[in-house]
């Protein structure tokens, strides 16, 4: 029952950060680029923009559901089963979700390369 | 891509290393918090290793944004990974602990598909109409009228 638990917890981790990285970079892209725009507008413009943009803050809020899921996964589970497994298939979810809801062109080449980084950091921090 | 964008690509990474580090140095001398006793936390804030690895993972989180913000996510992700690399090799060489073959074969793999990334384009570019159902009135205008962001 608590492998259950633990693997529940994964999904939610994997699922919260997946929102949080896909709000997070639509939300940027929305904002434009930070280093032109702070240049021809000031710091104080480009933190009113980025601060009052409603995926902004959707993105911290499932980044902070994302970190509590941590907190979870890690009292029922070892860290050296929950860090790597969560990590990995958030870089595989990460591609697909960037594929379908940003429209990112995710080519063989970005395929090859998250398969390669999520094998090499379950490695790593397994 | 400019030096400018690959030195704020290297912040994301640096900063995420250095931040975790500290935070797990610094929560490693404050001791176990209870679940029970979550307010514990708050104390940990006041240990100095803790309070500067909160700093530099807020300059991690601005440098993340500032890579969002003119590049993929599928292009930034990977540069993220590389903080596992630069984790890895601090740990052989700076703290002389022992790295299984494993772990090499993880750090090659990560490189590897670093490298990959990197070799590609930054930015998917979309078509006039899709900066539009994007949303993003600006690049619509800026596309449209032939300007550069």
């Amino acid at each position: 029952m608590k492998e259950f638990y633990t693997w529940s917890a994964i999904v939610a981790i994997v699922f919260a950060s997946v929102v949080g990285d896909v709000l997070l970079s639509h939300a940027m892209k929305q904002v434009g680029d930070v280093g032109a725009l702070r240049r021809r507008a000031g710091f104080a413009h480009v933190a009113a923009r980025t601060l009052s943009n409603p995926n902004f803050l959707f993105a911290i809020i499932s980044m902070a559901a994302a970190f509590f899921s941590l907190l979870f996964a890690l009292s029922w589970g070892d860290v050296s089963l929950v860090a790597p497994a969560a990590a990995s298939l958030t870089f595989i979810a990460n591609a697909v979700a960037a594929k379908i809801f940003l429209h990112e062109k995710v080519d063989r080449r970005r395929w090859i390369a998250a398969s390669l980084v999520a094998a090499g950091v379950a490695l790593l921090a397994g | 891509m400019n030096f400018r964008k690959y030195l704020v690509l290297a912040g994301v990474t640096v900063f995420a290393v250095a931040g975790d580090s500290m935070l797990s140095h610094g929560m490693k001398q404050v001791g176990a918090i209870s679940l029970h006793h979550l307010q514990g936390v708050l104390f940990a804030v006041a240990n100095p290793w803790v309070g500067l690895g909160i700093l530099f993972l807020l300059a991690f989180f601005a440098t993340y944004m500032t890579a969002l913000s003119w590049a993929d996510l599928t292009y930034v992700m990977p540069a993220t990974a590389l903080g596992y690399v630069l984790l890895a090799l601090v740990a052989r060489f700076v703290l002389h602990e022992h790295i299984s073959p494993l772990r090499w074969l993880g750090i090659v793999l990560i490189t590897s598909g670093v490298g990959f990334v990197a070799g590609g384009p930054a930015l998917t570019e979309h078509p006039l109409g899709e900066a539009a159902k994007l949303g993003d009135k600006t690049r619509a205008a800026a596309a449209a009228s032939g300007v550069e962001l």
